[in-house]
């Protein structure tokens, strides 16, 4: 009998949730290595001992694209890895990348049965888990694709949403093209997610297995420049557009075109993309401040702030218009962020960025908000309190409360049809207006994560293979 | 990949590339720019599109080589590949289909105004040049632009034809009457100043801005401009305003936001041999 089947639930109730290790918060906070270093496979052995195998498991149902979490956590207890990572991988095709930045507090762990007294199972640490292992182990195609279908599919952008798309077609069959704007392919897990969180290695790995299977990556191709939509959609039977939602944006206060004023997307891109914290081995610079203010609350503002703090800035810290139970961001980010020394101002906005007689910031003015009486919607906004004007002195301000959908692609396709906030009109499946195109992730969602984006591009897939069938 | 066909000095720390890129050189118009990386760990550096031959599928970039990302790029000789060029970016000229059209160009922004004059010739619009350079060693497209319309040459040292800057003789075009518009691609200052002599004219001025740029899709914000007080995104707005409207001030003043980072860069290629 497979060891799984051999625990008791008294035993495993018996195991406390383990910890992740890390490093050190005053060493971590001056490198870009992983914060995260992964669990031994003793450690996730017995974390895996913890799950309790639920017949109906609300896990599954937690997770967007629906893992199948006892079997894999099941196989980990067996220690047949490899059993693991295929009932994984078969379930979500970029578990390196989700063991590390989904939100499991609010998603699989929220609704665990273990978390109802005590602490759910670590299913993010075990997906990382058996995701890393499955890298150094597993090589080759494990899944042997389907005939050729003779059709053709193209992808646009690369983010998490066009990745998983392509691999669901390639799988099936078809001839899958990507084309990325930038020269990189990832999205936003190569220019936004810091590699501290991150390491770019797995994402290339996991565009390196897409190419082993087949699919083709054409990067500098900006469609709604280079090609048109419209164009795209002549050459190939059916498109996907994931272009992800990146133009970002501003406070729209005095000052903000002062210099040492960042959007995120900016900063996060320098030091990503183009490796600036590497400066000058690598040719792009940041501007490198001793004090940085970060406007926002959401996982992109943890991100900066933590890159600032890493850049070398005495003082790195979040400006947020709501309290600390309303942060967007995952509570893991928060919770590292003021580990590393980050600092905290909560109920306070920006009214105007500082600056010098030769055009530099020196600092940000802000308000002191409380909550004000509740709005049609119910939720008490913040409003600001009279006279509770205060300056941050700071070197760097950096703008992270939110982007938009870029129109570059919509704006010269007349007839996709938008919602009245520019994202593409697209049902469950994907379909848009425009028979055989269809959309997902960010750009249809605004601005969401990587495991919905990652949803779309798996249910896309599914309905663009039912549409080239019918064909 | 994209292969180097020809490297030509035209002044002193100005070169042109003639590089294969098929499908930018069909579809570019007059006043877009592409971005190019030279390589691994290079800087994304915008240049606009100074020619291309759709038949041959070639793009013509005129580079001035200032800092050492720019450097590297003119170091690149026939045969030689570049990894990364991504475009064409950017709006293209809105080109008015008659009349009469002064196109002011000084030192590479003699580069960018070339294609606009091109585009303006070809809609059938009259075109005067005025192009400008320290001295007779730095003016450049001459010839190409005298082929399209009158020009007039001026250098700020005299060495070669009028002496003083493009302002001056602007003022004089413009005196003779019948402009009803003008381009001006230069330094800031440059485009500044011709806006200046233009604004109490009234005549419609269109400049192009070469603000710090890293993707040129829209998604970054750092090549923003204030234009009649408001933000615009020069990689998907422009790169071209109406100059009545720019600050120029605050432009030239993020140019030079990483200043204090060239010499680092510099002493570091010399480091490594590259310099
Ligand atoms: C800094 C940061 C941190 C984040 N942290 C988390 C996190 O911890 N957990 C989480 O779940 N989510 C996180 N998110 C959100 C998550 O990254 C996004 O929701 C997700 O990446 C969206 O995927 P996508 O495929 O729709 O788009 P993207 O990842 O944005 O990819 C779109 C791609 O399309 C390309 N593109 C754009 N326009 C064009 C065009 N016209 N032609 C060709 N290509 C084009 C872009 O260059 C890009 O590569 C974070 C986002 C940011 C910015
Ligand atoms: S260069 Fe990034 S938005 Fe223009």
């Amino acid at each position: 009998m497979p060891v799984n089947e051999q625990i008791s639930a008294k035993e495993r109730m018996a195991i406390a949730r383990v910890k992740m290790p890390e490093q050190d918060p005053q060493v971590r906070n001056r490198t870009f290595t992983e914060v995260n270093l992964g669990l031994p496979e003793q450690l996730a052995l017995l974390e895996a001992k913890r799950c309790l195998q639920c017949k109906v498991a609300k896990c599954i149902a937690g997770c967007p694209v629906l893992v199948d979490i006892p079997r894999f956590l099941g196989f980990i207890v067996d220690g047949d890895l490899e059993a693991a990572a295929r009932s994984l991988l078969g379930d979500n095709a970029l578990p390196a990348v989700t063991g590390r930045v989904c939100p499991q507090e609010t998603q699989c762990e929220e609704v665990c049965i273990r978390g109802l007294k005590g602490a759910p199972v670590a299913i993010g640490y075990l997906e990382r888990f058996v995701a890393d292992w499955a890298r150094d182990h597993l090589t080759g195609a494990f899944m042997t694709p389907a005939p050729a279908s003779g059709k053709k599919v193209a992808v646009v952008g690369s983010g998490p949403a066009g990745l998983t798309a392509a691999g669901e077609l390639i799988k099936l069959g078809h001839a899958v093209t990507i084309y990325e704007a930038f020269h990189t392919p990832g999205g936003v897990l190569v220019y936004g997610i810091p590699e501290f969180r991150l390491p770019k290695e797995i994402v290339r790995a996991e565009v390196a297995r897409l190419e082993a299977q087949g699919v083709k990556i054409e990067c500098n191709t900006v469609v709604g420049k280079t090609y048109t939509l419209a164009e795209l959609r002549a050459e190939h039977d059916a498109v996907f557009v994931a272009v992800g939602a990146g133009l970002p944006v501003f406070m729209n206060v005095a000052g903000e075109n002062l210099k040492g004023v960042y959007s995120a997307n900016e900063y996060l891109t320098r030091v990503n993309l183009m490796a600036a914290y590497d400066f000058p081995n690598n040719a792009t610079p940041v501007l490198k401040g001793k004090r940085v203010a970060v406007v926002g609350g959401g996982n992109v503002a943890m991100d900066a702030v933590r890159t600032a703090k890493r850049l070398g800035a005495d003082e790195a810290m979040i400006v947020y218009r709501r309290g600390k139970t309303e942060l967007p961001a995952r509570a893991e980010e928060v919770h590292h962020a003021e580990e590393e020394g980050i600092r905290f101002d909560f109920q306070v906005a920006p009214l105007e960025v500082l600056g010098n007689d030769q055009g530099w910031v020196t600092g940000l003015r802000c308000i002191r908000m409380e909550l004000g009486e509740p709005d049609d919607s119910g939720r008490r906004r913040p409003v600001p309190v009279p006279g509770s004007e205060f300056i941050f002195p700071c070197d760097i301000v950096i703008v992270a409360i939110g982007t938009r959908a870029n129109p570059l692609l919509t704006s010269t396709s007349p007839d996709l049809r938008l919602n009245r906030w520019g994202n593409i009109e697209a049902g469950e499946d994907g379909a848009t207006s425009l028979p055989g195109v269809f959309a997902g992730g960010d750009i249809v969602r605004g601005a969401a994560t990587v495991i919905l984006a990652m949803g779309d591009g798996k249910r896309a897939a599914k309905a663009i293979d039912a549409y080239l069938q019918n064909l | 990949m994209h292969t180097i066909l020809s490297n030509t000095q035209l002044a002193p720390n100005v070169t042109r590339l003639t590089v294969t890129a098929p499908r930018i050189a069909q579809i570019r118009q007059a006043g877009q720019f592409v971005i190019v990386r030279s390589g691994p760990g290079a800087e994304r550096i915008p240049l606009t599109i100074a020619d291309a031959d759709a038949a041959a599928g070639t793009i013509t970039l005129v580079i001035q080589a200032v800092g050492q990302s720019t450097k590297e790029l003119v170091a690149l000789q026939p045969g030689e590949e570049l990894r990364d060029i991504v475009g064409p970016l950017g709006r293209a000229t809105e080109l008015p289909e008659h009349g009469h059209a002064v196109c002011v160009g000084g030192g590479v922004g003699t580069a960018v105004v070339h294609p606009i004059a091109q585009g303006l010739a070809r809609a059938g619009v009259q075109v005067t040049s005025i192009i400008g350079g320290r001295s007779r060693e730095w003016v450049i497209f001459e010839e190409e632009l005298r082929a399209l319309g009158t020009t007039i040459v001026c250098t700020d040292d005299g060495s070669y034809g009028r002496h003083g800057f493009v302002t001056d003789a602007l003022r004089d075009v413009l005196a003779a009457g019948g402009v009803d518009a003008v381009y001006a691609v230069g330094p800031v200052p440059m485009m500044r100043a011709v806006a200046e002599v233009t604004r109490p004219l009234g005549v419609h001025t269109i400049v192009s801005l070469n603000p710090i740029m890293i993707d040129g899709t829209g998604m970054c914000g750092g090549c923003r401009v204030s234009i009649g007080g408001e933000t615009k995104f020069a990689c998907v707005d422009g790169p071209e305003f109406d100059g009545h409207q720019v600050d120029f001030d605050e432009l030239r003043d993020r140019l030079g936001t990483y200043r204090q980072y060239e010499q680092a860069a510099q002493d570091h290629a010399c480091k490594m041999g590259q310099g």
